[in-house]
């Protein structure tokens, strides 16, 4: 028998060739530079999708004249139809949710920096993660797809409700094929999303260097490893949610569609079926999803704070972990909370609303975590730091909303309103992205080889953070005036007077877009014109940066790797790295 | 190259099957649930299996059980080194997983001659019947053919050296799983469902 298949991974050479070396390459590195990518390209792509939606709530008779070459039946004229606002929304939706927030924190950077912060030189299955990748790519060309077929793309949101996602073309345009699409393309994504995460847990258990036990590993790596376990769980479920609703749109099948439902004057071949089903099945994945956005968000701000505010974080890297672990667990005892207004049962509303609350706990206990942990601190304020504050302040206000609507009362009210879309913007849209641009800015010293831009990278910050208050804390007012989520514009009576905010609204999410272009300057620029980067910029703790910039093939250029300390060795000044055998100076 | 082992290490391979195993798990609970949702939901479900269909599935539980037996005794060869008793008792494990599959699809043929579908039931019950039946097993039976193929492959790498023992108790991991997968699938979908 070979002596250990725990270093198999790192038997195969460095490639050779463009193809070997950049496309179809094993190397978890590339890998994690080909997911930031693809995600980056799928939020500029999201991101338009908005503008376009924005400019249509703000203006409603605006016609857009890109539009209507892009789709001449979903916006004559460039005037969008109600149906093409709801396939922008959805494919918005999609777009940002799977693309965007569960690939970029999770597979984009976790496929970079796990296994050199663990101390091992690739991934597990390095072929099955090549795969992971490609799989994903081809989900992503899925759902690009569907604004090239010719009734453009579906209509049901990102939660692709049924009936409305089950019964074909005479639900409206979009409800053919657009929709057959989006359901490949989420399966597809499901299968990727399961090996990578089955991948990820693996190489953490399995190939941890010496002496780096589960208490020294870098908090970024636990919520990546917590991260993979919930993904593991959910995407098993939205898997076999996708297959059946393709079952009951290409095999006759009535698993979602109940019996005497007349579209359009015409009665629905269908029977038995229960939209009610589906709605259990999506949200058991839906909400494990939102953490699954969210977690490694809490690993990357829990693993850039210590850096900044050179110490560790109030209660060392247990009271963290536990938190993100609690906040794991609990993700999948809550999922009910989404349909309190869907005609369950009563009684399972207050079931589902009491770990609703108690998940806020968790969650609470984290902030506060952040929070304390920058009492007294000798704070440095470079771009990495500031997104990471502004995570934690999107993430409290959001938190807020959440109270209002983890309550079935006032979420009757709330529910259909921008209120919504404001809160889950905040905590789950917003607050990812803030992280992840944190990361982005931390470790694009060690994935690149160069330094960014800090000037730019502060404009770019106090720019979003502001107008991303504007946009979506505006939203949670309007919600509470009464605007409707998904109509395609305000011109109902009641909703006239709105229409100056809804104006407010656009124009600042079109300058909080516009802002962004600053970033993709700052990142292409940085690329190739920006300063050489030492091997560890922030004086931080961890392996990643005990190796060059950017790393050797191997990770460690076949230097052995011994961890004597955890990841959080600040003291002020002085910090000691996770490889030194020095006395601790914080004394975790 | 350098990297010493890990000695946190335990066999890869092993873990992600489990893992693997975790996952697909939830996999058919999700589908389970779905029958189970569509069968409390039902004013009128049906029961229409003669005792000629359950005596079928007797006999396919009786042919997977062995097979896991079978996979177990593959297994201990391949740790004792016998490769030559381990690639016989691979043999039968694939086989008694190919009689599964023919039995399975009999009984498939005949629901279907009968006039069965996905969406049509013609003994006048809930048309879910042949939804969730078609679904449930058709899914175990996917898992049972890819089982197939896989072990063909185990044991032709394991023959020409280049998979060891480990390769071989990996797939007996899956070929369990599955086995149990029907402890669950038979109960539920034959038994619940004799007349």
């Amino acid at each position: 028998m070979e002596p250990m298949s725990a270093h198999a991974a790192t038997h195969h050479a460095p490639p050779q060739g463009f193809i070997r070396k950049y496309v179809f390459s094993v190397d978890h590195k590339i890998i994690g530079i080909q997911y930031t990518t693809l995600s980056l390209v799928a939020a500029f792509i999201g991101m338009a999708l908005s503008w376009a939606m924005r400019i249509h709530l703000g203006w409603p008779d605006a016609h857009i004249p890109l539009l209507s070459m892009f789709s001449p039946n979903g916006a004559p004229g460039g005037l969008m139809t109600p149906e093409y606002y709801l396939s922008l929304m959805t494919m918005h939706g999609t777009i940002m949710a799977f693309f965007v927030l569960t690939a970029a924190p999770m597979a984009g950077f976790g496929n970079f920096m796990l296994p050199i912060q663990v101390g091992a030189a690739d991934m597990a299955f390095p072929r099955l993660n090549m795969a992971s990748f490609w799989v994903t790519f081809v989900g992503f060309v899925l759902a690009c797809a569907t604004f090239f077929i010719p009734d453009g793309p579906p209509l049901s949101g990102w939660t692709a409700y049924a009936p409305l996602s089950a019964v074909g073309t005479v639900a409206g345009p979009g409800q053919g094929w657009g929709q057959n699409f989006w359901g490949l393309s989420i399966a597809v994504f499901c299968v990727a999303s399961l090996l990578g995460a089955l991948n990820f847990i693996v190489t953490t258990l399995d190939l941890r260097t010496k002496g780096m036990t589960l208490s020294r590993l870098p908090l970024s790596t636990w919520a990546w490893f917590i991260n993979a376990w919930v993904s593991l769980l959910a995407f098993a479920v939205l898997l076999p949610t996708c297959l059946l609703l393709v079952l009951d749109r290409l095999g006759g099948t009535s698993f979602f569609i109940p019996a005497g439902l007349v579209i359009n004057d015409q009665l629905q071949p269908h029977s038995g079926g229960s939209p009610l089903l589906f709605q259990h099945l999506f949200w058991f994945f839906g909400h494990p999803e939102v953490y699954i956005i969210i977690l490694p968000a809490f690993g990357i701000v829990s693993h850039i704070l210590p850096t900044f505010i050179r110490k560790p974080l109030v209660g060392g890297w247990k009271a963290i972990t536990y938190a993100m672990i609690a906040v794991g667990t609990l993700s999948f005892v809550v999922w009910g909370h989404h349909m309190f207004v869907s005609g369950m049962s009563p009684f399972m509303a207050m079931v589902f609303s009491v770990p609703t609350l108690f998940i806020t706990i968790p969650s609470v206990i984290a902030v506060l975590i952040w929070t304390f942990s920058l009492y007294r601190a000798n704070m440095r304020f470079d771009t990495p730091m500031l997104f990471s504050l502004g995570f934690i302040s999107l993430f409290i206000s959001g938190g807020i909303g959440g109270f209002f609507l983890a309550q079935p009362s006032t979420d009757s009210y709330l529910h259909a309103t921008s209120f919504v879309v404001g809160h889950f913007h905040f905590t789950m849209g917003l607050s990812a992205i803030f992280a992840a641009f944190a990361g982005f800015y931390y470790w694009f010293p060690k994935m690149w080889g160069r330094m960014m831009n800090e000037t730019l990278g502060k404009v770019h910050f106090w720019l979003s953070f502001v107008l991303v208050y504007c946009v979506f804390m505006t939203m949670h007012l309007t919600g509470f005036a009464g605007a409707v989520r998904r109509y395609s514009a305000f011109v109902d009576d009641f909703m006239v007077p709105l229409i100056p905010t809804q104006r407010f609204i656009s124009v600042a999410a079109l300058l909080l877009g516009a802002a962004q272009f600053i970033f993709l300057f700052n990142a292409i620029w940085s690329r190739f014109q920006g300063p050489k980067a030492p091997d560890n910029p922030w004086g931080a703790t961890t392996l990643e940066w005990d190796t060059t910039s950017p790393p050797p093939f191997d990770n460690f250029g076949g230097r052995q790797i011994t961890v004597y300390h955890g990841p959080m060795e600040y003291d002020g000044e002085a910090s000691v790295m996770q490889t030194s055998p020095e006395v601790s100076v914080a004394g975790t | 190259m350098l990297m010493e082992s890990s000695p946190y290490g335990i066999e890869k391979k092993k873990l992600g099957m489990w893992v693997f195993i975790i996952s697909d798990a939830c996999t058919f609970a999700a589908f389970l649930f779905a029958y189970g949702y569509m069968r409390v939901g039902a004013p009128v479900w049906g029961t229409p299996f003669e005792f000629s269909s359950i005596l079928n599935g007797m006999l396919m539980t009786a042919v997977l059980l062995s097979s896991s037996l079978t996979m177990l005794a593959a297994v201990r060869a391949a740790q004792a080194g016998t490769k030559a008793s381990a690639n016989k008792w691979l043999g039968v494990t694939m086989l008694l997983g190919a009689i599964f599959a023919a039995l399975h699809l009999r009984e498939w043929f005949k629901l279907i001659g009968e006039g069965w579908r996905l969406f049509y039931n013609p003994t006048g019950g809930a048309a879910q019947f042949g939804a969730t039946f078609f679904s449930v097993t058709g899914l175990h039976l996917t898992h049972v053919v890819t089982g197939v193929i896989a072990l063909g492959f185990i044991a032709r790498g394991y023959n020409q050296g280049r998979y060891d023992e480990s390769h071989v108790e990996t797939a007996g991991l899956y070929w369990h799983f599955v086995d149990l997968v029907w402890m669950f699938v038979f109960p539920l979908m034959y038994l619940m469902n004799a007349q």
